[in-house]
């Protein structure tokens, strides 16, 4: 088992105060893991963390060499009223290959259609982007994941706001990606869901309550812990005194 | 028509540079006002054509009224004024509109003073309106530089300005791009005025900007043609500006500015996207 991702003693916050605590652990590759935990218990901060986004407060996050990460946030920054087309949007995921001056072949349109009409928006291409629906653009949004090629790819609640069927072809994605031994994290809130298809789950209450085995992770006991985490910050929280890393300096909710 | 048309183009010099350095602006500015207008920062030039008077008031001070240090001033403070903004929205929890209002307000403040210590308000006009009928080679030359480097920018960062527009926390997840394009784009747009400036003035600069690229949004669903048309109504307005000016002898700035207008507002009105076409085929539409 090779390790795509790990955490040492991995601290992620904003303004001094701990979201992600002390993580330790490995991610292998081509795992599928499903991230989940009560709001605010440090799931978008983990993958924000682990794409880059935001640099730890202590601790550090290694990616094995030649990872290619493709992130799909929850809260996109993305402008809708900006005058683009579907296909335009898409092709925004030929960046790792093309970068900015690189031309965009006719293979790679290829692959910008077959991308679409893997997540169902055959025929799309030309339209507008502010004429989308919230579940058309997530799978466009989608569909740029694919283009990426990436072989570390990190969902934040990708099934926001698309329906059951779409879900359950979406899912057969993710899992053939495994299938590629392409490694995935996905954060999700269905625990159904996370049961049929995600093999590892990773649970998080801004620490790591339980991880490992589906079925383990997701033990009554483990949620109820999970459960009672307080998810606001203390501003009287001690400081960490866990270990001493140099730079070591945020504040602790206690746990109510 | 050849007389009212092409002769005064034809038969005078300074007909002749000022349409060569309003084409040459139009080419440049036109493309970055589209990208300005996208990025809802339209009066982001409005604000950095006041924020350049203290540069080329300093340059004015100096050198009495030459073209080349009055625009090495604007585009020092120019520059600082874009930057310094640019870098305060990027790092601190402050929006880029706050941070730009306020450092050009300084810098519109000083710039003022400087005027007013030593020039007449006769050369402060000529700053802040310009004389398009007087280019001479420096502000030729200078202007046909901008134009060089604004396109090949643009050409060059194109991608990115899109991606930039469009997704830019997906653009930082992909590249460390976002922050350099980001003040590439700040300093085109501070170049572009400081060019228009001794043709139009700093004031009327920012219209040759904005109004195209606000007309061509009535017409396009795309960037690419957006700038093209943008470009187009700019060359338009220019040379219909410059033959108005000449034939009922007004100031060639505003009467540029004013065409670029009347082509704003028949946009408005007729685009395809503009309020006949909306509120027309509101009514109608397709089963599916």
């Amino acid at each position: 088992m090779t390790a795509c991702l790990t955490f040492q003693d991995l601290t992620l916050g904003y303004n001094g105060h701990a979201a992600v605590h002390h993580l330790n652990g490995t991610v292998p590759v081509g795992s599928l893991t499903a991230v989940v935990g009560a709001n605010g218990s440090g799931k978008s901060t983990l993958m924000k963390g682990i794409s880059g986004l935001l640099k730890p407060i202590s601790g550090r996050v290694t990616v094995s060499a030649d990872t290619r990460i493709a992130y799909l946030p929850q809260m996109s920054e993305l402008d809708r009223s900006f005058p683009a087309r579907v296909i335009d949007l898409v092709s925004l995921g030929l960046w790792p290959r093309r970068g900015l001056l690189g031309r965009h072949t006719a293979q790679d349109r290829d692959v910008l259609l077959q991308a679409l009409s893997a997540v169902g928006l055959e025929g799309f291409e030309k339209r507008a982007i502010d004429t989308l629906s919230g579940g058309q653009l997530q799978r466009a949004l989608f569909a740029r994941v694919l283009v990426q090629d990436a072989n570390l790819i990190l969902l934040d609640e990708p099934f926001n706001a698309v329906d059951m069927k779409t879900v359950t072809d979406l899912v057969a994605l993710v899992k053939h990606w495994q299938g590629e031994n392409r490694t995935v994290l996905a954060v999700l809130h269905d625990y159904d869901l996370v049961r049929a298809h995600f093999p590892t789950a990773l649970l998080l209450a801004r620490e790591a309550i339980a991880w490992g085995d589906t079925m383990d992770t997701l033990k009554p006991e483990n949620l109820l812990r999970a459960r009672r985490f307080h998810e606001g910050w203390d501003e009287d929280a001690p400081w960490c005194a866990a270990n001493s890393a140099p730079g070591h300096d945020h504040a602790h909710s206690k746990v109510a | 028509m050849y007389a009212f048309f092409l002769a005064p183009f034809v038969e005078f010099s300074f007909m002749q540079r000022a349409a060569l350095g309003a084409i040459m602006l139009s080419i440049g500015a036109c493309p970055v006002g589209v990208f300005l207008m996208l990025r809802r920062m339209s009066l982001t030039g409005d604000a950095m054509a006041h924020a350049i008077l203290p540069g080329a008031a300093v340059g004015f001070l100096i050198y009495g009224l030459e073209i080349v240090p009055m625009t090495i001033g604007g585009l020092v403070i120019g520059m600082i004024v874009a930057l310094g903004a640019g870098a305060v929205s990027r790092f601190t929890v402050q929006k880029e509109d706050a941070s730009l209002a306020a450092f050009y307000l300084i810098s519109l403040a000083f710039g003022v003073l400087l005027v007013s210590w030593r020039g007449s308000s006769v050369d402060l006009m000529h700053v802040l309106f310009g004389t398009v009928l007087a280019l001479n080679n420096d502000a030729l030359i200078l202007i046909a530089m901008i134009f060089v480097i604004t396109l090949v920018s643009m050409a060059v960062f194109w991608r990115a300005l899109v991606a930039e527009c469009l997704d830019p926390l997906f653009l930082r997840s992909v590249s460390g791009l976002g922050s350099v394009v980001h003040f590439v784009f700040l300093g085109l747009v501070v170049l572009n005025l400081v060019g228009g400036f001794q043709a139009l003035g700093t004031l009327l600069s920012v219209g040759l900007m904005m109004l195209p690229a606000a007309a061509a949004r009535f017409w396009c669903h795309r960037v690419w043609p957006m700038c093209c048309l943008a470009v187009a109504i700019g060359i338009a307005s220019s040379l219909s500006g410059l033959l108005f000016s000449y034939h009922a002898s007004l100031p060639s700035g505003p009467a540029i500015i004013l065409s670029a207008g009347v082509a704003y507002l028949v946009s408005l009105v007729f685009g395809s996207r503009g309020i006949i076409a909306t509120q027309i085929s509101t009514r109608r539409h397709r089963a599916a």
